[in-house]
Parts: C-alpha cells; structure tokens; sequence
C-alpha cells in the first residue's frame, strides 16, 4: 500500500484531491471485472485504455442529468422545493451538483444553464450578481476542468449575463459550449467569440448535426462529448491506434485482422465493465437520481474513443516529408478516413444489452489524449507543429467529424489583433459549420486559460503547480502535463 | 475574358477589411515606396533567371525563355524572392477570372468578400471589374485596397462592381509623396474626395515613418479632409516596420506610442470619429 501512503504525503495535492485520489487507490485495490488474456495483453501494452475509470465501476462516467426536471419538480432526496427566484435557482443547482457523480466525483455536465436561468431574471443587474457569484461558486468547488455548461442555441438575457461574467471571472471553470445554429443570432455569437477570446470559452457545436443525432435533449460534457439529457455514457473506453504500429504488417493486415480482432476484444471489456456497473453496483436500485427520474439507465450509451490515427496514417505509409504526411496528402487522408469508416462499421457490429439509448451500439468518440500521451495526437487531429493552412485545416476536420456524435473537435489559435475583427472568426465559424464541423474552439494566443486537449487550464495554475505548489484545479497536474508531453502552447497562431 | 497577373491568393484574411476575406494579390506597382514591406510585387518577372539556382526544391526551370513555377514543389522558402534583384516574384502567375473564382468556390461559405490588393491592383483594371462583377453575384462584397494613383471617376462599370476602397495617402504634400513612392500625389487627393463623395471610401490609411516623413502634417491635413467628407470613414494609422523592408532605402524605425497617441489626438481634434492605431 506505498501508493496510499505517498497520496497521504503528497504536498501538490489538496486535501480534497487526496481523498480522491485514496477513494480511488481503494477501488484499484480489487478486481472485479472478467478480462480475458488477449484484452490484458492489449490493456498492458496501452492499445486498450480505459482512462483511469477505475478497476470497479460503480457509476456511470458521463452523467448528463435532466435539471430541467429538477427546476421544476424540486428534489425529495435533496428536500428542495422548485425554485421561486433566481437565488433559489442558482442555489438549488449548486446543491444539486454536489450529487452528481462521475469518476472525478465532480458533475461533468451542468446543464444548459441559460435556458435553465433565464425564466428566473426579473433585475438584470441583481441576475448577474448572482450568475456571478454562481459561476465564482462552480469554479472555486468544483475544482476539475471536464465540468461543462451549455448555453444556446437561441439568445437569452442569461445567455449575455453568463458571458459577461466569464469574462470577468477569467476562469478555467467551468467549460463552456455554445451550441450554435441558424437560430444564433450574429451579435450573440459574436459576444460569445469576445468572450472565448478572453478566456478560451465557450467552444461553439454544431447544433444541427448533434440535433439531428441525439435530438434536441442533448448536451455537451466533459471535454466535447455529446450525450443524451436524462442519461449519459456508463464508460468511456479508449484504443490507441499509435500503440499498435508494432504489430500492423501492412495496410491490409491493418484494415482487415487487426483492427476488427481489437475492436471485438475492447467492445467485451467495455460491455464487462457495463455489465458490472448495472447489474452488481446497486447504483440504478440506490441512486436518488435514477429514482427521481432526474437520469433514466435506458438513455445511457457508452463511448468507443480512439487515438492516435495521424500516428498510424504515417506509420503504414511510412511517410516521412510534410507533403506526404496527415493532413497534408489526399492519400494520407483518404487512409484516414478508410481507418475510421473501418472502425465506424467494427463497432456497429457489436451489440450492447445496456446501451438502449443507442440501439444496443457504442458511439464513437474522437478522444483528446491524456497527459501522459507523448507523440500520440489526440482523436483524428493533426499533430501539433504540423498544422496547415486554416482553410486546410477545417475541410480535414469536416471529413472525419461526421463519425464522432459523441465528440471530436478541433482548436484553433489566434493572433490578439483578432479581436479587432471578430467577424473574421464569426465567418470562420459559419464556414466550418457548414462544411461540417462538429465542434470548433478558439483561444487567443494572450489569454491566461488556454484549451489544452479539450478542456480548460490557466497557465498561472500550471507554472505554480510546475514549482510544486498546491493548485486547486486538479486538472492543472494533466494540462502540465500535455505541456510538456504535447506541446499544446505551441498549437499554430493563426495571424493572416 | 481578361487574365490578371496575381502575387497570391490568401484563402482566409483578417486584417483586409470587415470579416473574413479572401485576399487577392496582383502583381506589379507604378510606385516605388522606400518602406514597401513586399517589394517582390512592384515589378512584372523579366525572366532574367537569378533566382532559379536559388531554389532548393528545383521549382524554378527556364521554358522557352520565360521563367516556370511548380507550384507543388514549393515550400515557399522564399529564396528567390530575395535573391530577385528587380523587385520581383517568379511565383506570380496569370490567371483567368474562371482559375480566380475556382479558389473563391472554395472558400465562399467562410467569407464575407473578398479584397483585392496588391502591388497595385488598379493597374489591371478591367480584371478587377471582371472580378468583382464576378464575385458580388456570389452575394459576397468587394474591396479594393489601393494608392490611389489611377482614377476612380469615370468608369460606372468599376464603381458598380465595388463596395469598398481602403485607400493610401501616404504624404500630404506633393514633394514628400514625390520623395516616397517616386510619383505625385494629386490624383490619390482626388480619389479620396470622389470615393467619399458615393460613400465607398471604407477607411484611409498613413504609415507613420518617424524621420524620413512630416507625419504630423500628413496627419493633420488628411484627418481634417476626412472630418469633412464623412467624419465616420475609418482612419487607420498604421506604424512603420521594417519587416520586409529594403532597409538599405530607408532610415527609420518603429514610432514611439507617445508620437502614434499624438498623431490620434490630432485626427480627433480634427473631427475624425474612427481612428485607428495599428
Ligand atoms: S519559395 Fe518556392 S520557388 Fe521560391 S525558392 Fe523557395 S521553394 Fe523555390
Ligand atoms: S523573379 Fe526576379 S530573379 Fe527571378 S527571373 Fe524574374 S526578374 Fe529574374
């Protein structure tokens, strides 16, 4: 138990992000879960990767709550009655957020907060006192980057009001996604652009796609992801593409044995650890949530996440000069985009007792790598220091994000002086929705929070952390980390 | 239809106008700025050769007396820009409207128009208009970014097939502009007071060159004309600096905040509304 006793000892965490992380040393304590050898061996080597889940599932990883629901039915467990006012309801929430799980313990969904505020605002300056306050409130206890807020498609007084104290805050958390439409009107999405280009918030998704997949009762957690409300994803499980350079022959061999073999080996292992959370956790039979109907288990799916497909793009085509490299030459991308049509139709092939939601199948996500990833570009993206020419770079993304309903995105970095055209980027923006880009950030290169994968961190918190100082942010430790292994503050500025 | 020789094609532009822009560069300038940041668009290529042994990548090849490009080669390196002793690019190419519009298909739903720039792009004319004519059927606008050295007036085809000028006047006086850019100035000062007259002056620009130009004065007059044109035209003052300079010309370096603030509180108390400092 030496891992126990150096969490105890360990002065970069907080007290909180302690017993976390002994919360966790616990569970990783026992096994659980029937993992045949060949999923081991791919476990062992990295290909397989379930993202620090945890050995023991005993909730789901994605909880997407319906807090519409809670707004207006109060909560029994919680004794809350509706909210009458905006106090209330900011309160209420918060309350609320305390009992959501996930595997960090902090909500990785906090509802589309504008619509969820906006019936509430009556005084607009005493409303944005208490957004404020609320937002201070989410950013200072609900220390983990992958907390995520919706606002949007249609403008609201709540909508301007949470931008205007993202702003002002200037906090890593939480995330925020504007779900953009033909319904955005121009000046909101462009408030919204100021404010992400003050603090790297809120991304922008394409309403219409997601819409047209999951319904209009979605929402956007964690990194990107895009998930039904009332339900969520059971597990997030990852195959890292990169990690299997060694043992692809060819192209081929690639496409047609190895592929499939570890598609139906990781399909098992995330069933298995479905299996156990649903049927011998006891969460569904204990949780107030699933009681008070706030999630239901047959709006839950589960997310296949792959990594790494520039890496194994070179790889098979051994292409060593930026032209013939991803995202750079037809070739490449058309590997590409036959690697994930490949994988798209393995997958399907795998049908899920638990996954209702979806139709027995796992939707695919495109995920943004882990701190310790070294050389392995996140989810379908273009290696950071090999990034083309914007327009280049949009129309690439639009090929591969048609796969991902349960996420994929790309970032882009700007030079300051956009801020003095920010219809520049509304038009960007409108062009990669059209061509069919799932989901864009941008940030500008002077902001203190910077995107680091998909989630936020403030470069301040990072250098503190880097000089073994506590951070409350426990999210700062994986942003250093991509630093570091990834390079993510050397993404492209865009300057033309 | 007519074909224009073009520096380059910038797919996405921030910094040419309102939005997002394609940017279109024609080859060739009839003046000759000591400052001119991209030197290699005043002169047309006169197939000398020079810059062919220059290339890496071996993209430079004499046919039958003229200078080719492979383009697909290029890692636009940029050697035989610099090594190009008349102000010039083996890389500018003649294009058709049609080869011009094939890259605007491509970029048309990420934009809201395009500019043409240069060089001086009111020395092909007739492409221009063809162009814009072209473009603003596409519901997109059409900017032109010039010195002003060829009339404006007098051609309705032109004027119809534009939405905007951003116009230079780099010196106030006839001497200075002389000095400059190696021609007058008179017709620039006319073209300011017509485009703005049918409201299609977007904004004005000076670049403030510390030793070598009277800004105060080029700023002071030009800001009172524009105060009594249209008060809200955009005037953009814009400091020098020496990237891509042909340093052996010039003099000069980077103007103080305190003179670029002195120069805005001039423009101001003069009656201009929208001064900008860059
Ligand atoms: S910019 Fe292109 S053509 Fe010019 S020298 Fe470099 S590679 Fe050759
Ligand atoms: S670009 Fe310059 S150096 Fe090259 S052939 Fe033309 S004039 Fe000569």
């Amino acid at each position: 138990m030496s891992d126990v006793k150096d969490i105890i000892k360990d002065t970069t965490l907080t007290y909180e992000q302690k017993v976390l992380a002994l919360a966790k040393a616990a569970e990783n304590s026992i096994n659980v879960l029937n993992i045949d050898e060949e999923t081991q061996k791919y476990r062992d080597e990295g290909v397989i990767c379930d993202l620090f889940e945890g050995n023991a599932p005993y909730r789901p990883r994605y909880i997407v709550p319906d807090y519409e629901r809670f707004l207006s039915k109060g909560s029994k467990f919680l004794g809350l009655e509706p909210p009458k006012n905006i106090w209330e309801a900011t309160n209420h929430l918060l309350i609320l957020y305390r009992h959501v799980p996930s595997i960090t313990s902090f909500p990785v969904y906090l509802g589309n907060i504008d619509y969820l505020l906006d019936r509430f605002i009556k005084d607009e300056e005493e409303s944005y006192q208490a957004i404020k306050l609320f937002l201070l409130h989410i950013d200072r206890t609900i220390t983990d980057s992958f907390c995520h807020a919706n606002i949007g498609p249609k403008a609201t007084k709540a909508g301007s009001l949470i931008l205007r104290a993202s702003k002002e805050l200037n906090t890593s958390i939480p995330n925020i996604t504007l779900k953009y439409s033909d319904e955005t009107p121009n000046d909101f999405a462009l408030e919204a652009i100021a404010t992400s280009l003050e603090t790297a918030k809120p991304s922008f998704a394409n309403h219409e796609m997601f819409s047209k997949e999951f319904g209009n009762d979605y929402g956007i957690a964690s990194c990107y992801n895009g998930l039904p409300i009332g339900g969520g994803s059971f597990t997030l499980v990852r195959m890292n593409l990169a990690k299997l350079r060694p043992i692809a022959k060819n192209t081929d061999d690639f496409l047609n044995n190895l592929l499939p073999h570890v598609v139906s080996k990781m399909a098992a292992y995330m069933d298995e650890r479905i299996r156990f959370l649903v049927e011998e956790s006891g969460f569904a039979e204990s949780n107030f949530l699933v009681k008070e109907e706030l999630i239901a288990m047959d709006r839950f799916t589960a997310m296949f996440g792959m990594v790494g497909l520039a890496e194994i793009v070179n790889h098979l085509l051994d292409a060593k000069e930026e032209a013939d490299r991803y995202g750079h030459s037809k070739t490449a991308d058309e590997l590409g985009i036959r690697i994930i049509t490949r994988l798209e139709e393995e997958v399907n092939k795998y049908n899920s007792p638990y996954c209702k939601f979806s139709n027995g199948k796992f939707l695919l996500h495109a995920q943004v790598g882990i701190d310790t990833d070294v050389n392995i570009s996140p989810g379908c993206r273009i290696p950071i220091g090999e990034e083309p020419e914007m327009l280049d770079h949009i129309m690439h993304s639009s090929y591969f994000h048609k796969f991902f309903p349960s996420g994929i995105g790309d970032i882009f970095r700007f030079d300051s002086t956009v801020k003095n055209n920010m219809n520049y980027v509304l038009d960007v923006l409108k062009g990669a929705m059209k061509v069919g880009m799932r989901y864009i950030s941008f940030y500008s290169s002077d902001s203190d929070v910077v995107r680091i994968t998909g989630y936020l961190v403030k470069r301040s918190d990072m250098e503190k952390l880097d000089t073994g100082e506590a951070v409350l942010n426990g999210s700062a430790v994986l942003g250093l980390g991509a630093v570091k292994n990834q390079h993510v503050l050397d993404r492209k500025e865009r300057k033309e | 239809m007519s074909k224009g020789l073009i520096n380059k094609i910038l797919p996405f532009s921030s910094v040419d106008g309102p939005g997002n822009r394609t940017a279109i560069f024609m080859q060739g300038c009839n003046f000759n700025c000591l400052y001119c940041h991209n030197p290699e668009t005043i002169n047309n290529c006169h197939n000398c050769g020079l810059c062919i042994a220059t290339c890496p990548k071996g993209c430079l090849l004499k046919q039958e007396g003229f200078v080719a490009w492979n383009k697909d080669q290029c890692i636009d390196c940029d050697n035989c820009l610099k090594s190009c002793k008349s102000c010039s690019s083996p890389k500018a190419i003649w294009m058709s409207i049609e080869e011009v519009m094939y890259k605007i298909e491509n970029t048309k739903c990420f934009i809201s128009g395009i500019t043409i720039s240069g060089g001086e792009c009111m020395l092909q004319k007739e492409f221009v208009t063809e162009l814009c004519e072209e473009v603003k059927a596409l519901n997109l606008t059409t900017f032109i970014d010039s010195n002003g050295s060829v009339p404006f007036w007098g051609d309705d085809r032109l004027i119809n097939a534009i939405d905007m000028v951003m116009l230079d006047v780099k010196a106030y006086d006839s001497e200075a502009h002389k000095m400059l850019t190696g021609k007058d100035n008179q017709i620039v000062l006319k073209n300011l007071d017509y485009l703005a007259s049918i409201n299609k002056l977007y904004e004005v620009r000076t670049v403030i060159v510390p030793e070598v130009l009277d800004n105060i004065r080029t700023v002071d007059m030009v800001s009172k004309r524009i105060a009594k044109l249209n008060a809200n035209i955009r005037y953009k003052l814009i400091k020098y600096r020496p990237i891509g300079v042909r340093t052996q010309l010039i003099n000069s370096y980077v103007p103080t905040n305190e003179l670029m603030e002195e120069l805005y509180d001039i423009a101001k108390a003069n009656g201009c509304k929208n001064i900008v400092i860059i």
